[in-house]
């Protein structure tokens, strides 16, 4: 989330697309139905099924799941020609005043940019989606009148003048009068004092363009000068308590802790690694904040190895991973989700260890995991209950690939683990607070915590290191592990860690002589850390949670001086408390909210007060420092300059199965021609004549995941796998409620019962009648209850999108018949 | 439970007044049906706070639980699908439980002294230890709530949490609810909240919303407001409610019949005896009953 829960109440507009809060996220969604019921705030809700969101809605329209870039393409154009844009807004605080380089183009009939090598069937030369760069200063040309032809502005209005109503209407399904009415709501917010907010979560990022599509929601936002608003903002739901806990603390393989690149192979010393990575800045005058990458990295690297970072090995630079060069020139091996199991389905994996995850039901394509998993040689499993991951060698599961359990080699471990209410430590929402949690009982019988498990695992690892060597044990023997009981690392030490200390004096950068913090204290703020190896932090995103003051993540003082629902002073909000993020865009050139009764900060002539500034706090207005701080270009992205795979505008593409031709482009590029199908036998994609219906998958309120199908109660309140049909259809196959009837993907089939609905409407895409089902995820074969083995995940395929590498998980397709 | 003895405003089958003497304002349940979005925590909340089992269900072609609330399971969130007359498709989502009647229809069925008490803050709350399992407070209610066990022969139904609120908490599926479509106090407060609320949605648009106070079992101490108020079938609640034509005769006029009758009976017996004496059995009679009796 870009903005918070809270923050939400301060809405006009609602508009909750690919995302269903009301059904995932029911106690956040509170804050939604407060802008409703104390702002007579609109809420309108754009998803492939009128589900329990839609039930409080003001305005509903159903569209194909996958064409959502299309909808806000038809969004952003209705905004662009109705002139309901906030153009001061725009001007200030995005590049649509920047000059695109010469030979940057977009063809309408193939549907690609630039840069495409025909033979190749990939994007080969990405240099002209960039600035035009003034050779002498290094900075990008803009035109502040917004006219010129080849600023971004009138690119992005040429790009976007294709989404009319008409189109929209023909990819989505959605009547051209729905689209219209949905505009006109959400368009309403250009008004410098009305602000709408975008709630989304899995049903935009399980897509195969999932990066672009976020990006195209981003630039309506913008447009509409939504962002950094309260009561505004860009907000990704996250679908576990401490997801977002993960994702900052590197979780994905291409990050470390931090949101912090992972290092390549070929990068030889830390300095090539800094000059791939530390931006330069590409505007005069802005904060280019990522200038600092030096110190977070270093810091980080102290927190892994100690002492043994030192100057001298560029702070253990070649002890840390390296993510390993490509097969091709260039490229970089990828070890995502669903690259990983095929890496482990082709042999390259010795081992898995499966954390808290249930790959067999939770990642894409169940038989394909199940193959992958019957080639590694061990497997461990740490869990609350026996899972279909820990037991996928068994017949109950196996029998889904054929095998027989006797032919499955890998060894597998399942080690009993503390759930989360049996273990204390933080949960990260979505609005990045971090808040400690408590233990609320002790695990039951053999059951530790998982930090005990990774511990207990690294200590032995470490013992068999020192005993026999090995390739290279350096960096295991190097780990810095300093805590207190090394069999079970004290959460509340590791918190301290993560935040991090100084080691030596730190000094201050303008007064070399005072000293800034003091040996063995806490660091306070971003800029306490040092590139020098006089500090220490596991994650420089989490500065400020765990200081002198103490453990700040603790806080609960529920204190609302704002009125805003800011909450400042409970628990922690990344980055440097700050609620809402980019809330320089809160206020106008001259420091002044463009909302009075929603002013997030202000210039009160020496300084910026109100929440945490995204800024820097003495910078004054006319000084002209870039909004976006992070950015070198100080500005915020419409026009995206070579950080995406697919090209620098969100273009529609086709989900990897369709039943139609990208009617965009019928005789052009169908699908984002970045995504690339894996090649095992197991990779099948089915073809309309053959499936002719859209699938898509989601949760339901009543269970959590693949867990909760263990508790009675849950199970009590949805207790069967069901698939849901139009009426329509279900009339045209002789289907009726709760009778069994068969999906079948190219990839595998399910049973589950029938649950006939008007909810789903038949829709007409590209002149072609099409229908559509859903179903839920969360069943599988172990668990209380009556459990069939329907795991939804067994027709899915595992395509990613190529930026983030999210499976498409929604929109593909099936066939229907009774079973 | 002497201290709740001098709560009871009413108390089924039961001659003497009841023994209520302390004063309470009226509670009720506010649902803003507009503002549920059937997560069902109410449910949940519900049965654990009362300690009930999970049930066994089966998937019947929705997303409600089940298609009744059951002996052990108080409070179920009904799904029904509803088209108005412009094609606008709703899902109108609706806690159906127990609406504690200002004029119960189950106390006034019950024919077991004790069983049924109407609290002086209006709570309804059935006392099991003295039910007889007759169940004509099932067909008393005009919300089809009671329901009876199986096991027990008892019947059972939402209690408004009497344990919970009599100690100054609201009920647990009110403190449940994340969307604060639940909410819980003096009635009149709540009437009045409903009818701010209600503005509000007409000028949204839903020019018929309402609020469901049945007047016909004298409102209810479970207040809906309906977007659709002129409908309250689509939400399957009944449109005018009120206490069956048979229990208001039964336990109006004709338990005053019957009680003559019965008065008028004895009396009768007393007077035939003054008149006529007691019965005198003849001697042939006597006789034969000797011999048959060989």
């Amino acid at each position: 989330m870009t903005n918070g829960w809270t923050d939400i109440a301060n809405a006009d507009v609602v508009l909750a697309m690919g995302g269903n809060p009301a059904e995932n996220h029911p106690v956040g969604f509170r804050f939604a139905m407060e802008a409703k019921r104390n702002r007579n705030a609109k809420l309108v809700v754009v998803d492939p099924r009128y589900q329990r969101t839609a039930a409080v809605s003001d305005k509903f329209v159903q569209i194909r799941a996958g064409s959502d870039v299309a909808f806000l393409g038809g969004l952003i154009n209705y905004a662009l020609t109705h002139n309901r844009i906030q153009e001061d807004y725009v001007k200030l605080y995005t590049n649509a005043t920047f000059l695109v380089k010469e030979g940057y183009a977009f063809d309408e009939t193939t549907g690609l940019f630039s840069g495409w090598d025909k033979d190749k069937k990939a994007y080969t030369d990405k240099s002209t989606w960039a600035y035009d760069i003034d050779p002498k200063t290094g900075f990008a040309n803009v035109d502040e009148t917004m006219q010129d032809p080849r600023c971004v502005f009138q690119l992005m209005k040429k790009f976007y003048a294709r989404y009319t109503p008409a189109m929209v209407s023909s990819i989505c399904g959605c009547s051209p009068q729905d689209l219209e009415k949905a505009a006109e709501i959400v368009t309403s917010t250009y008004l410098p004092n009305k602000v709408g907010t975008i709630m989304y979560a899995l049903g935009w990022t399980h897509h195969s363009f999932s990066v672009q599509l976020i990006h195209a929601a981003a630039m309506l936002q913008l447009l509409l000068g939504n962002i950094g608003m309260p009561g505004g903002g860009l907000n990704a739901l996250r679908g576990h308590s401490n997801i977002q806990g993960g994702t900052d603390c590197g979780m994905a393989y291409h990050n470390i802790c931090g949101y912090i690149a992972i290092q390549k192979a070929d990068q030889a010393k830390f300095e090539d690694y800094l000059n791939a990575v530390r931006p330069k800045p590409l505007r005069p005058g802005v904060m280019n904040f990522m200038a600092n990458y030096d110190r977070f990295v270093v810091s980080q690297y102290k927190a892994y190895y100690g002492k043994n970072a030192t100057q001298e090995n560029d702070f253990g630079f070649n002890l840390h991973p390296k993510l390993p060069v490509g097969a091709a020139p260039g490229t970089y091996q990828n070890w995502s989700w669903a690259y990983m199991f095929d890496h482990m389905y082709e042999g390259q994996m010795d081992g898995l260890f499966s954390f808290g995850m249930n790959p067999v039901c939770n990642g894409p394509h169940s038989r394909k995991a199940i193959a992958a998993l019957s080639k590694l040689k061990w497997l461990v499993v740490a869990e609350n209950f026996e899972t279909e991951t820990a037991a996928f060698w068994s017949e109950r599961v196996l029998w889904l690939n054929g095998g027989k359990p006797e032919d499955v080699k890998t060894e597998v471990f399942l080690l009993p683990a503390a759930n989360f209410a049996e273990k204390d430590g933080s949960f990260t929402n979505s609005a990045r607070w971090i808040a400690w949690k408590y233990k609320a009982l002790d695990p039951p019988g053999d059951a530790k915590p998982d930090q005990e498990i990774i511990a207990r695992i690294f200590l032995k690892v470490r013992e068999l290191y020192q005993k026999e060597g090995g390739k290279y044990p350096d960096p295991v023997l190097a780990l810095n592990w300093w805590y207190t009981s090394p069999n079970k690392p004290a959460l509340e030490e590791v918190a301290k860690e993560i935040n991090g200390w100084a080691i030596t004096d730190v000094m201050d950068e303008k007064d070399p002589k005072v000293v800034a913090v003091k040996a063995g204290d806490q660091l306070g703020k971003f800029l306490d850390a040092r590139a020098d190896g006089s500090t220490l932090s596991g994650n420089w995103l989490y500065i400020g949670s765990y200081t002198q003051a103490g453990n700040l993540t603790q806080r609960r003082n529920g204190a609302d001086p704002s009125g805003l629902g800011r909450y400042s002073e409970w628990a922690f909000n990344w980055p440097a408390n700050r609620r809402v993020m980019y809330n320089r865009c809160s206020a106008d050139a001259t420091g002044q909210p463009w909302d009075p009764t929603r002013a997030d900060i202000k210039w009160n002539g020496n300084k910026w007060i109100g929440d945490v500034p995204d800024y820097k706090p003495d910078s004054p207005p006319e000084a002209g420092m870039g909004a976006f701080i992070m950015n070198p270009e100080g500005v915020a992205r419409l026009f995206v300059p070579g950080q995406f795979v697919e090209g620098p505008w969100t273009e529609h593409y086709e989900p990897m199965e369709s039943p139609v031709q990208n009617p965009l482009h019928p005789d052009g590029q169908s699908s984002n021609p970045a995504a690339k199908p894996f090649k095992t036998q197991w990779d099948k994609l089915g073809k309309p004549d053959e499936y002719p219906i859209v699938a898509t998958t989601y949760r339901l309120t009543e269970h959590f995941h693949y867990w909760t199908k263990n508790n009675p109660y849950n199970l009590q309140e949805q207790p069967e796998f069901f698939v849901e049909i139009p009426e329509e259809l279900a009339a045209e196959k002789g289907i009726k409620s709760t009778q069994y009837v068969r999906v079948t993907s190219a990839r595998g089939s399910i049973v589950g019962k029938a649950m006939v609905t008007r909810r789903i409407k038949p829709m007409t895409i590209a002149g072609k009648k099409v229908y559509q089902i859903g179903m839920p995820i969360h069943w599988g074969f172990f668990g209380a209850g009556d459990q069939e083995g329907s795991i939804a995940n067994l027709v899915t395929h595992s395509v990613v999108d190529p930026n983030s590498f999210a499976p498409e998980y929604k929109g593909f397709l099936v066939k229907l018949e009774k079973a | 439970m002497a201290g709740k003895v001098l709560e009871i405003r009413a108390m089924s089958a039961s001659s003497t007044p009841a023994p209520g003497i302390r004063s309470a304002p009226v509670v009720a349940k506010l649902i803003d049906t507009s503002a549920c979005i059937g997560c069902k925590a109410c449910e949940v909340a519900c049965q654990e706070w009362n300690d009930l089992p999970p049930e066994t269900t089966v998937q019947i072609g929705t997303y409600q639980t089940m298609p009744d609330t059951t002996p052990s399971f108080w409070n179920l969130i009904k799904f029904n699908e509803h088209e108005t007359d412009d094609g606008a498709f709703h899902w109108l989502l609706r806690k159906d439980q127990c609406m504690h009647c200002a004029d119960p229809g189950c106390l006034k069925a019950c024919p077991a002294p004790g069983a049924i008490v109407q609290y002086n803050n209006g709570i309804v709350d059935f006392q099991q230890d003295n039910c007889i399992g007759c169940g004509y407070c099932i067909a008393g209610c005009p919300f089809n709530v009671p329901k009876m066990s199986r096991q027990t022969k008892k019947v059972y139904k939402c209690t408004l949490c009497v344990d919970r609120v009599s100690v100054g908490l609201e009920p647990a599926c009110i403190k449940a609810c994340p969307t604060n479509c639940l909410t819980f106090g003096t009635k009149e407060v709540l009437l009045q909240k409903a009818k701010s609320r209600v503005a509000q949605l007409q000028t949204a648009g839903f020019l018929d919303a309402a609020v469901y106070d049945p007047p016909g079992v004298s409102g209810t101490g479970v207040v809906s407001i309906l977007a659709f108020g002129k409908n309250p079938e689509a939400y399957g609640l009944p449109k005018d409610p009120s206490v069956s034509f048979a229990v208001e005769i039964w336990k109006g006029p004709l338990k005053w019949i019957g009680n003559i009758a019965i008065v008028g009976g004895i009396i009768g017996t007393f007077v035939h005896y003054l008149r006529f004496g007691p019965k005198h059995v003849p001697e042939d009679d006597k006789a034969k009953q000797a011999d048959a009796g060989r």
